[in-house]
């Protein structure tokens, strides 16, 4: 391994999450470089969500340790990572539902605001300015994503296609080094997919790392440059998508063992 | 050539843009509702021949409208059910109550304080704040029903405490001769009693329920503004974030631990506030005075006026109160007065098990009340000005329930 620790946005060291008996994430170690798009893939309850639920603070790994940028920030709150740099998605989307997509993304900037009680107490003159510029920094998010339009609906109204939008344009309102996007794709048409593909590039010219779970082959070997993938719980391969797609072991977990 | 014609300079009234503002709902109950706060000291005064008895029961009705303000921040904005509100209420009356009367010479520090009104008033505040975030810190990490019993007993616990402590508080047999607030100088007209308009200085409430009226008007004017500019700030968005998805608000940044105990803190402060005010405008501090039902009614307030809406909550106080301190008490003689108008005027009076309709009516006039706020609700369940998002939230939740139907229908 040639890897230089500085290329490293995210390590994961034998991270391992029990649930009881059950071991929902094996002794797993992975390394994401900064400015890569890098893919988890792995069949339905290989532990794939949970690994991101460890990452972000949601969980708190049995054993192991989550490095950000060369920091430990095992067992941090989920609130700790978020002003730390990672943000996120969620498989089943999570939108604040009754507020509207404007106050969504804006909710996402508070992590990066500065206003205390007293300045929205009383309005103060910085609190007013802080409130504009958040409000023009969401509505570029939101053009970014392609739901200006929609800025003054309740979340819950949209369609389900830009649902998924909104998350992305929120979790990218807490200014993010890192970007774990949980099955981006799913319930998407190949068109949308497509478009959700350009989507995900244009964030990494941000200059965000994207780490993204994803169920579509066609999806992760259109995008991402590199590949883990994940078994009951254990890491089974690492690689480029094309050396992923023909491993053995790869296609026994996705296709089954052949009698 | 230039097709740009100056603008007609915009008259006051363009400028206030009254049509617009009238067409937004919320600033239409506003507006109706500082028009009836002004006129009715000067309608009361006149139709009850200068009684000021109406004035003194809607300075009370204030103290609730404080309380519902208060309750909505915690309940209706960060979604935290509270069953124990009057606990902070009570802490803020025996705040001032102890510090502004002769009571703390009978007890183990034989002497007795007056601190200012004024003063008291911040001073309730913030103990009532400090209870909210010591109950709050242990507490916040319970979510909806463990939340709501852990409120409840500590609504139950406090006024226990401030009975069983008699040596301090006087216990059972109340705080009384409570100082009343004193300003500087204060205007004083026919309306008190007086011959012309002079002023007075200094100025003692005393029992002045005028004054205490202006007081109130002025504590609920402000309290008005500061929460409505909060809702629009950056910890109203994420009290809203918490209330709608928890998980999420946490992955977005939020502590949710702090901001929930800031909305119990801020939710206590109106409370000890508005128990100053209660401590002083009547004089007297009971235990009785802040039982659960109390919390219930102030409850029962938001949910009828419209949970989350700052007009609908006031709207839904003065409702309620106005049921239950004025409909309901004026009921009996009411219906005895009718029955006798139709001719059936026997009924009135007691014979045998009949206790007289006056009385029977007085028996059924709590049950008369629930029958109300059940039939308000299903009228309108979504409160009786809710905010955009109860509206929405009960339109969708019906929704689902038609769907669910038709799905079975059809299965």
């Amino acid at each position: 391994m040639t890897d230089n620790l500085d290329d490293n946005i995210l390590v994961l060291n034998n991270v391992t999450k029990r649930f009881g008996g059950l071991v929902a994430v094996d002794d797993v170690s992975l390394s994401i470089k900064r400015g890569e798009i890098f893919a988890l893939i792995g069949p339905n309850g290989a532990g794939k969500t949970t690994l991101f639920n460890n990452v972000t603070g949601l969980f708190k790994p049995t054993s192991g340790h989550v490095i950000l940028n060369g920091k430990d920030i095992t067992g941090s709150k989920p609130h700790e990572v978020a002003r730390l740099g990672i943000a996120r998605t969620f498989q089943n989307i999570r939108l604040f539902d009754y507020m509207t997509c404007l106050d969504n993304v804006r909710v996402g900037r508070h992590v990066r605001m500065h206003s205390k009680l007293w300045d929205g107490l009383f309005k103060l003159p910085a609190e007013r300015r802080e409130e504009a510029r958040v409000t023009e920094e969401a509505m570029e998010l939101l053009r970014f994503v392609g739901i200006a339009r929609q800025a003054h609906q309740y979340a819950r109204n949209l369609p389900y296609g830009q649902q998924r939008r909104l998350e992305i344009a929120r979790a990218l309102a807490t200014e993010p080094k890192l970007l774990l996007l949980d099955e981006p794709a799913a319930g998407f048409t190949p068109q949308e997919k497509v478009e959700l593909m350009a989507l995900v590039r244009k964030i990494l010219d941000r200059g965000v790392t994207v780490w993204l779970i994803e169920h579509d082959m066609k999806v992760v070997m259109g995008i991402s440059e590199r590949i883990v993938v994940l078994d009951h719980g254990e890491k089974i391969a690492e690689g480029p998508p094309e050396e992923v797609r023909t491993d053995p072991r790869v296609i026994e977990a996705y296709l089954g063992k052949s009698a | 050539m230039s097709n740009r014609v100056a603008a007609p300079p915009r008259s006051l009234f363009a400028r206030l843009r009254l049509r617009e503002r009238i067409r937004d709902r919320d600033t239409a109950i506003y507006g109706l509702l500082l028009l009836v706060a002004l006129v009715f000291p000067a309608i009361s005064l006149y139709t009850s021949d200068g009684s000021t008895y109406l004035i003194a029961v809607a300075g009370h009705a204030g103290t609730y409208v404080l309380l519902a303000i208060g309750l909505n921040v915690v309940v209706g904005f960060a979604g935290l059910l509270d069953l124990g509100y009057a606990a902070f209420f009570a802490i803020g009356a025996y705040t001032y109550a102890l510090f502004a009367s002769q009571q703390l010479l009978a007890s183990p520090i034989h002497h007795a304080y007056h601190f200012p009104f004024w003063l008291m008033m911040f001073v309730g505040l913030i103990i009532a704040a400090s209870a909210g975030a010591i109950l709050g810190f242990p507490t916040l990490r319970l979510r909806g029903d463990y939340l709501a019993i852990v409120t409840l007993g500590f609504g139950e616990i406090v006024p226990q405490v401030f009975q069983n402590f008699d040596q301090w508080t006087g216990g059972i047999n109340a705080i009384g001769g409570i100082d009343q607030p004193t300003l500087p100088a204060w205007v004083t007209g026919p309306w008190a009693g007086a011959d012309s308009i002079s002023i007075v200085a200094p100025f003692s409430f005393s029992f002045d329920p005028i004054a205490y009226y202006v007081l109130i008007f002025i504590l609920v004017s402000v309290a008005i503004v500061l929460v409505n500019n909060l809702q629009r700030s950056r910890l109203g968005r994420a009290w809203m974030a918490i209330r709608e998805d928890e998980v999420a608000a946490a992955a977005m940044g939020i502590n949710t631990v702090t901001t929930k105990l800031l909305a119990f803190g801020i939710g206590a402060s109106f409370s000890g506030f508005a128990g100053a005010y209660y401590g002083a405008s009547f004089g007297l501090v009971s235990p009785d005075d802040f039982l659960f039902i109390v919390s219930i009614t102030v409850l029962v307030m938001i949910v009828l006026g419209g949970m989350g809406s700052i007009p609908g909550v006031i709207v839904g106080a003065i409702t309620v109160y106005f049921i239950l301190n004025w409909f309901l008490p004026l009921l009996p003689p009411a219906v005895q007065s009718l029955a006798s108008s139709i001719g059936l005027g026997s009924l009135n009076a007691r014979s045998g098990d009949w206790p007289g309709l006056g009385n029977e009516t007085q028996n059924v006039t709590l049950l008369l009340f629930g029958l109300i706020l059940v039939s308000m609700m299903l009228v309108r369940p979504q409160g009786l000005f809710p905010s955009r998002v109860r509206e929405q939230e009960l339109k969708h939740a019906t929704g689902q329930e038609d769907e669910a139907a038709i799905e079975q229908a059809h299965a």
